[in-house]
């Protein structure tokens, strides 16, 4: 009966997500709303800029580097989180 | 109809993102040891990196190394840089998971989360 | 349980793991990689060990303290870092703008502040699964 219920529902969601899937731009196109502007200043001032030639590290650690932070701190706390609660009595 | 079913076959990858999302959504819901329920939701964030990853590439695209003095066209290097936040943040959730199964392990002496609903029913 | 054959082939492979991870870390600005994956290939090498030979054998190459200290030594650089731009007159994190030298794009030494915060990253994530495994299956017997 639980399983019977489970596939009900994930056969939902599942149909809801792949005709998401079919009104999606098509994959790869160059004229994505994902291929803004933002993306081509990255691209082709990145270098001038920030002096490395790899645009993912640029933008991670330059452009984006509060994000890096926050995700060092996620990473910091979440181990802090783990370890005060294995060494809980 | 057919022109559905060739918009799913183009966007193939996207498909199989949410095909591993619902295996991931399958081993949650219909498991009750809780190890496998951390199996599943680390398959759910890896269809949603697949997913946001697949999202950034163009057509004939390199990836966005950029070799000086040439013209090439490169792949969106945003989704790339935002899902390693995303990872990081899948393996911290993970880690205090199973930090917290392995107390619970110590409290109740099982990780099957129905056994462990009736042992706190009967202590009641 | 010491196994010959396992423990020969990981005294074998380890070192040039370690200097892969190492490679991927300071290679960061250069080609794929950086700090993330290369401090996850250093733990994993570490984790690897333990595995092979034997958890005391693992803990006693990096002691808790160690590993500790590098992982809050790692997020605590990283911030610091970060008010060397603010020092020089610019924004916190700022890179060109505070005037760091970017050299040549493309040598090894280049771009400044990037370079240094993918070490600092890579100690960091290195230290944090060495610290998580050893943590977990240690479980409560170590205080």
């Amino acid at each position: 009966m639980r399983q019977l219920l489970v596939v009900i529902f994930l056969a939902l969601i599942a149909n809801a997500l792949i005709f998401t899937v079919v009104e999606m731009p098509p994959f790869g196109s160059p004229d994505n709303p994902s291929n803004n502007q933002v993306n081509q200043r990255y691209v082709e001032k990145g270098v001038e800029e920030t002096g490395s030639i790899n645009v993912v590290a640029s933008v991670i650690m330059d452009y984006r580097a509060f994000d890096t932070l926050g995700e060092a701190t996620v990473l910091f706390v979440a181990i802090a989180a783990a370890l005060s609660n294995l060494k809980a009595h | 109809m057919i022109e559905i079913l060739s918009n799913l076959l183009h966007n193939f990858y996207y498909l199989i993102a949410i095909i591993l999302f619902v295996i991931g959504f399958h081993t949650m819901l219909s498991h009750s040891n809780l190890i496998k329920k951390i199996m599943g939701m680390n398959i759910m964030d890896t269809a949603i990196f697949l997913f946001f990853v697949s999202i950034g590439y163009v057509e004939g695209g390199r990836a966005p190394i950029i070799e000086l003095g040439q013209d090439h066209v490169y792949v969106n290097p945003i989704p790339s840089a935002l899902i390693l936040t995303g990872i990081v943040v899948a393996v911290s959730v993970t880690a205090f998971a199973l930090s917290l199964i392995v107390k619970i392990y110590q409290h109740y002496g099982t990780v099957d989360a129905e056994e462990i609903m009736r042992i706190r029913s009967r202590e009641v | 349980m010491e196994d010959l054959i396992l423990t020969m082939i990981v005294r074998l492979i380890l070192p040039f793991i370690q200097i892969y991870g190492y490679y991927i870390i300071i290679h960061g600005h250069l080609s794929p990689g950086g700090g993330f994956p290369g401090g996850a290939i250093i733990g994993a090498s570490m984790i690897l060990f333990a595995l092979a030979f034997n958890l005391k054998e693992g803990s006693n190459k990096i002691s808790h303290d160690t590993s500790t200290l590098l992982e809050s030594g790692g997020a605590f650089g990283f911030a610091a870092l970060g008010f060397l731009g603010v020092f020089m007159g610019s924004n916190y994190l700022s890179n060109r703008a505070a005037g760091f030298p970017l050299g040549i794009p493309g040598n090894l030494i280049s771009s400044g502040m990037i370079f240094l915060i993918s070490i600092f990253i890579g100690v960091k994530v290195a230290s944090t699964f060495i610290t998580l495994f050893f943590n977990l299956v240690e479980g409560k017997t170590h205080d």
